[in-house]
């Protein structure tokens, strides 16, 4: 090539490269919009309700009285529904994976559940709400209690069990499940012994990033009738005399963090919002937190890491 | 050591010009990461001949090959050391200096394995060119006809030109991959083990294109089968766990070879 | 030494009645199957949810619908149903539905592509390893949390530019669901690009094409399928979204085609109608599930479509 189409070449690329490089400004640009928008929703946050955050504001019933309100019954509210949400879907979950990676044949009954767990997770979450509030809190009888959003959120987060269970279950090499049946192990001992030990890991991943969302979402719990002002706590599932458990719990009522901060959010009044911003910090610093819990582990995972 | 056989034939056949150098590796050694692929390679590429690259599996022929069009920078870790000059104008491909880009506006490749682009047979003939800023609807027509028919497809896809690249048969695709690549007039064309995935027919029309193209376009060819490289070539260099133990003609590399482990190669006593 | 007779070996070998072995493998088999009865009727759950759901909003509609005529609930412009003049018309919940998913998508389809493919073409591999896992955790905020943002912090902001622009509007709900949804179509759009082979870039590579020549002309129309079904999931994330609106864009059915506006879309109407009393059996209370159908309806319909796209695109490739 001469010298004239050399020079040609290099004006081309030259002038083609300057896109590379505005390309590659304008993806790191979106990329902040996206995590400064976070950063700054945050920070907004903590500015307006760390002020707050103290211990009377954990342990106090909310009120009427901005200064005194407390999300004590929000949060217990959260973790007896966090109860029963984990009860509800961590057995199905892995049942159902269990089933659908060890046992499931091939024919049209698998395609259905297979083609429901996916259709399940694509449905909005109000659906959920309204399937609760016909079924669990009416049909069922269960009215508007911890057991009926326990129910309902477990629903809800059930694709994401399973969907965690089938993937731990498949990264096990199938050396391992033969291994196990050529020594005469029967399907269930191979299951309970090796299978589902060696991939408790991936299922936890699964389950914490379920009930991450779980505790986040309000939607289907405001549809179920989660009381926006409650001063009371439901009945204490440890009690002091026999028959020292008791489940009365499961049927009173209640209302979760979400539910409390999108009840203080909505009033005018500006003090109120800051208590929502506290709540708001408490609710995304959990979040965060399950989060943070379930990459670690994945990330241990990952590397291969012997625990 | 390399030899070079019957140095002085070739070198009178240079001084009378009837043999011209296009490029040239100088001490060309490769790393991957720690691992050194090529050892100190001195190999010549003769203007408008076919060079085969021959030798047995992991001896770097491919190596060595994605050399020349810097196919190597695309992966972490890999380091150049020596030059590959390509004349007249004396550039050195692997000087960092040297735009891959550059290098690879001169120089084409063809695959192993046909990789048609999910797009028209036409877009995938005219790519090159619009990747050269070339939006002239008349001008692409020209280059992409002349492209095929001298990848010898043309009188079988001119009339579905705008079907999709991937309804072809893979010896179809693969001439279409060399018609890609010559839409640009390059002035070096590699292949790497064009036909290893193809049938023995389709194989045979590629053998015969490569033999008429050289023609017009420097030919390197990488392939694991000795028949091949005895067809289809005019030089032959035997390659051996990263060193370049023999060069010359192909027509005395297979007869006479000079070095012991080539002739136990090409007799198929080993590889 | 003599032989051994058959006899001899049967003996020797056999230490118990072959009726207990037969009684053990049988009881072991009993138990296997019951434990794989148990774990499909588990698995069953999950169609056991879907009939379920059908059956309610089916039949809590059905209840509506002896009411309401579908034409007045598909042509009537105004939705009050709690009014003492009730109007049942969808059309306001389905304009806030339309408006407000809109402006989200005009946020994160785009920005969600940009994102996608510089993380898989063009970002070092230290960037995307702290990238990624910050966009999930982008996604893994509550919503409420995002509702608060997109009233008290969003709005005014929006105010000073525009002074004009009412406390409860669609437009800063839609601006802070579409940076939520980023995350959801910037991961999936990369895993399908991620996914197209090396040998098409090297391929383009060789043709001397630069690194945005081979990520727009070749990477992306190669992993179409995948990031239209990202799209699809965007889509369906933002129809479905309840509390940001909810909170940010008001409660009052408003049939507008305009952003600046308040309106309710279908999930904030359910989610207000739940916050009251709603006596089982009212007709109000069979007005969130026929919304619900109504949203149910849109959403399917968006999954098929995404499911025929993705069928015909992966024939292609």
């Amino acid at each position: 090539m001469d010298e004239t189409g050399i020079r040609a070449i290099r004006a081309l690329i030259a002038r083609r490269k300057r896109w590379d490089l505005m390309f590659a400004v304008i993806g790191v640009m979106s990329l902040m919009i996206g995590i400064l928008t976070f950063v700054t929703l945050f920070v907004d946050m903590i500015i307006d309700g760390a002020p707050r955050l103290s211990w009377d504001f954990v342990t106090n019933f909310p009120s009427r009285k901005p200064e005194q309100a407390g999300i004590l019954s929000a949060w217990v509210g959260s973790t007896l529904v966090m109860i029963v949400t984990a009860a509800t879907a961590v057995p199905l979950g892995v049942a159902t994976g269990v089933y659908l990676e060890e046992y499931a044949p091939s024919n049209w009954m698998t395609d259905l559940i297979e083609i429901n767990v996916t259709n399940l997770a694509g449905i909005p979450s109000i659906i959920y709400g309204l399937l609760a509030l016909g079924v669990f809190v009416y049909q069922f009888g269960f009215g508007q209690s911890v057991l009926s959003a326990g129910l309902t959120l477990g629903l809800l987060i059930l694709p994401v069990v399973i969907v965690a269970t089938r993937e731990a279950i498949r990264s096990i090499p199938a050396a391992i499940r033969e291994g196990a049946m050529a020594l005469g192990a029967s399907k269930w001992q191979t299951t309970a012994d090796h299978i589902l030990p060696y991939s408790t890991a991936g299922i936890m991943t699964g389950v914490i990033i379920g009930m991450a969302r779980a505790i986040g979402e309000t939607a289907p719990v405001i549809t179920i009738g989660a009381l926006t002002f409650i001063a009371f706590l439901p009945e204490a599932p440890i009690k002091s005399e026999p028959p020292y458990l008791s489940f009365d719990w499961l049927l009173s009522g209640f209302t979760v963090m979400p539910i409390q901060m999108f009840n203080w959010t909505s009033r005018p009044d500006v003090a109120f919002q800051h208590n929502a911003a506290a709540a708001g910090v408490i609710l995304v610093a959990m979040t965060l937190a399950m989060n943070a819990i379930a990459i670690y582990i994945r990330y241990r995972l990952r590397k291969n890491i012997k625990w | 050591m390399v030899s070079v056989v019957h140095r002085d034939q070739t070198r009178s056949a240079v001084a009378a010009n009837t043999l011209v150098m296009k490029a040239e590796s100088i001490g060309l050694n490769f790393h991957y990461g720690d691992f050194q692929a090529l050892k100190s390679i001195n190999m010549p590429l003769y203007e408008k001949k076919v060079t085969a690259l021959i030798g047995p599996s992991g001896c770097g022929k491919s190596t060595y090959l994605r050399c020349f069009n810097r196919m190597h920078d695309l992966y972490p870790g890999n380091r150049y050391q020596g030059e590959i000059k390509l004349y007249p104008d004396d550039t050195n491909i692997l000087h960092p200096a040297v735009d891959p880009i550059e290098v690879r506006m001169r120089i084409s490749m063809v695959f192993q394995k046909p990789n048609p682009f999910p797009k028209s047979i036409y877009e995938n003939v005219a790519y090159g060119l619009r990747v050269r800023g070339v939006k002239k609807r008349s001008v692409l027509d020209e280059k992409v006809e002349e492209a095929l028919r001298s990848a010898a497809l043309w009188d079988e896809v001119k009339h579905r030109l705008p079907d999709l690249a991937t309804s072809l048969s893979g010896g179809q695709q693969q001439r279409m991959c060399i018609a890609r690549a010559l839409a640009t007039d390059p002035e070096v064309l590699l292949f790497d083990e064009p036909t290893s995935a193809l049938d023995p027919i389709a194989t045979g029309s590629i053998e015969e294109l490569i033999s008429q193209l050289k023609a017009r376009v420097t030919i390197l060819i990488v392939t694991h089968n000795m028949q091949q490289a005895a067809r289809v070539s005019d030089f032959t260099a035997y390659m051996y766990i990263g060193e370049l133990l023999e060069f010359g003609l192909t027509d005395e590399i297979f007869v006479q070879p000079k070095n012991k482990r080539t002739e136990d190669y090409i007799t198929g006593r080993m590889g | 030494m003599s032989a051994l007779t058959r006899a001899d070996v049967a003996i020797v070998v056999t230490t118990d009645k072959v009726s207990d072995r037969l009684a053990r493998r049988m009881s072991r088999n009993l138990r296997e199957r019951v434990i794989e009865s148990i774990l499909f009727l588990a698995a069953l759950v999950s169609v056991a949810t879907t009939v379920a759901i059908v059956l309610v909003l089916l039949t809590e509609s059905f209840l509506f619908f002896s009411k309401v005529s579908l034409w007045d609930f598909l042509t009537d412009t105004q939705w009050t149903p709690l009014f003492a003049n009730p109007h049942y018309g969808i059309l306001p919940l389905i304009s806030g539905t339309f408006v407000s998913s809109f402006v989200a998508l005009a946020v994160a389809i785009p920005l969600g592509t940009i994102i996608a493919i510089y993380l898989s073409e063009f970002a070092p591999h230290t960037v995307r390893e702290v990238a990624k896992p910050c966009l999930e955790m982008l996604g893994g905020v509550p919503t409420i949390v995002y509702g608060y943002f997109a009233l008290l912090f969003v709005t005014p902001l929006l105010q000073k530019f525009f002074p004009s622009l009412p406390g409860f509007n669609l437009l800063s709900a839609g601006l802070v669901m579409g940076i939520m949804i980023i995350p959801y179509i910037s991961s999936v759009s990369e895993d399908a690009m991620r996914a197209v082979p090396m040998s098409l870039r090297e391929g383009s590579y060789a043709m001397g094409a630069t690194r945005f020549q081979t990520a727009i002309r070749v990477v992306t129309p190669a992993a179409f399928s995948g990031i239209a079904a990202a799209y699809i999931l965007g889509i369906s994330r933002a129809v479905g979204e309840t509390m940001i609106l909810a909170v940010a864009a008001g409660t009052q059915p408003n049939l507008t085609w305009d952003p600046t506006e308040s309106a309710a879309t279908i999930t904030a109407y359910i989610v207000q109608v739940a916050l009251g009393d709603l006596p089982h059996g009212s007709i109000a209370y069979q007005t969130i599930f026929a919304a619900g159908l109504a949203l149910c309806l849109i959403t399917l319909t968006f999954n098929v479509i995404g499911h025929l796209l993705r069928k015909r695109f992966r024939q292609i490739y």
